[in-house]
């Protein structure tokens, strides 16, 4: 148990955390996008969908509840992911307190792998939004608890907020493109015979996000989805 | 050709330093990049100005004591070596050279361009070693060592402690150093007893000298006179989780073994 908490109190213990809780991201993003897309079927079956996710787990889990487990792991997730974050942030900003005078050249890194930290930012800000927009109906222009299609497609109907949500996409596809192969590397993920498959494996997990996320909202403004 | 250097001064490490412009003239092609620097502190030396201080020794890029960042890029623009190996031939007449020490905090300058890298020897104290019988030289091949991690550990152990991948991380950190010296000592069989000990101590003690946290950039893998891999710090990272998990007691210190 000591091993265990000096793990967490080192810098790589907390990078551990974060690519641990990684994954369930990336297991929750492509759960969220495989629900997303039965938009493309029509009100019946997204609703359907949407009352499913509030009764799964029956007779075990009463009305949401299993629902509401989800959501807490999820909240526990980002606090730890955006707590060791900041520590390490912290960190590596006290590590070279002076800086070279016109900046370091990049030579391997990527752009994805720069923006980590304040695409991170932006993402808990679009989460944020997105709870607001979405669950609550708070942000929401005309929103009915529980007639999930109808607020999805009047959600969709302003330009603005598409933009927003393409701009949130290409943060999420940026930070998967980078996270999935740091995460890999993290988690030690590590052979000679499979490395060269990490980064394509990175590419596809952020190309279908971005594709499958982007193509609700963007068939929303073309009018393919009415 | 005649080049324009903008180097750092700083007479001592409780000293504030700033760039100096000097001129180099009539450089050589074929004059390496710390000849070039000889020439202009022998010029400075003449004038009776302070010549610019820093690091070298063997000059054949196998030592680890040069290291300048030049024009944001540490060891420069030539991959796969040291300072010392950089010839004057990769530069044109006219070029502006910024020509810094390695930032960190863990490497305090000790003037101009000198940093002191005792942070990596404070690492390498409290691991980097195998316990190894005193007595005959033992029969060779009576270990046998599968070639292929002998192979990985010998390119573990051409880390010359350079601490370039430190000054090109953007986070400072010193995890390519580590991971090199944690996967040359655990790939060998010679290195297993003190295996998890050494990943738990090396970390702590890099963690504990103010270095910076690794973001997976790969920047220290490019600038890295050895081309060492970044895969061994995937792999210093497994040795760690595992040396987490694994619930032996911690070794005995002083003879019991």
């Amino acid at each position: 148990m000591r091993r265990v908490l000096s793990l967490y109190r080192s810098s790589v213990g907390k990078k551990i955390l974060m690519a641990v809780t990684g994954v369930v991201f990336v297991l929750f993003v492509f759960a969220h996008m495989f629900g997303n897309l039965k938009a493309f079927y029509g009100p019946e079956k997204f609703n359907h969908y949407a009352e499913f996710l509030r009764d799964v787990g029956a007779p075990a889990f009463g009305h949401g509840q299993l629902l509401w487990l989800f959501r807490v792991v999820l909240l526990f997730a980002v606090v730890i992911h955006a707590l060791a974050a900041f520590q390490l942030w912290r960190m590596s900003a006290v590590a070279r307190p002076v800086p070279y005078a016109r900046g370091l050249q990049p030579e391997e890194s990527t752009y994805a792998s720069r923006t980590m930290r304040w695409g991170g930012v932006i993402l808990l800000a679009f989460v944020v939004y997105h709870l607001l927009h979405f669950t609550t109906g708070t942000a929401h222009p005309d929103f009915v608890p529980g007639a999930a299609y109808e607020n999805l497609v009047i959600g969709f109907q302003s330009i603005p907020v598409v933009i927003a949500y393409l701009v949130a996409m290409g943060a999420l596809c940026l930070h998967l493109y980078h996270g999935v192969w740091s995460g890999l590397q993290t988690l030690g993920v590590n052979h000679q015979r499979y490395n060269r498959y990490r980064r394509p494996l990175a590419v596809l997990v952020a190309g279908i996000v971005f594709i499958g996320f982007v193509s609700v909202p963007v068939a929303i403004a073309a009018g393919i989805i009415v | 050709m005649n080049l324009v250097l903008h180097v750092w001064r700083q007479a001592s490490p409780t000293v504030k330093g700033g760039f100096v412009r000097y001129e180099a003239k009539d450089i050589s092609d074929h004059a390496s990049f710390l000849e070039m620097l000889d020439i202009v502190n022998e010029q400075l030396t003449e004038n009776g100005e302070e010549p610019i201080a820093f690091e070298h020794d063997c000059r054949e890029g196998i030592c680890g004591s040069c290291g300048l960042v030049i024009n944001g890029v540490p060891h420069g623009p030539q991959h796969g070596a040291a300072t010392c190996q950089l010839h004057m031939r990769h530069y044109k007449d006219g070029d502006q050279i910024w020509i810094e020490p390695w930032r960190a905090k863990a490497f305090p300058v000790v003037k101009d361009l000198v940093v002191d890298r005792g942070a990596l020897d404070r690492i390498i104290q409290v691991g980097g070693y195998i316990s190894a019988r005193t007595g005959a030289v033992p029969d060779a091949n009576a270990t046998l060592i599968r070639k292929e991690h002998a192979e990985l550990a010998m390119d573990a152990a051409s880390c010359i402690g350079c601490g370039a991948c430190v000054a090109a991380c953007p986070n400072a950190s010193a995890m390519l150093f580590v991971a090199a010296k944690v996967s040359h000592l655990g790939l060998l069989p010679q290195g297993q007893p003190e295996r998890r000990d050494r990943v738990l101590n090396l970390v702590a003690q890099m963690d504990s000298e103010g270095f910076g946290s690794c973001t997976n950039h790969a920047e220290c893998e490019a600038s890295c006179p050895k081309q060492i891999s970044i895969d061994f710090i995937a792999r210093l990272n497994r040795d760690l989780f595992v040396a987490s998990l694994a619930q032996t007691p911690e070794r005995m210190v002083a003879g019991a073994g």
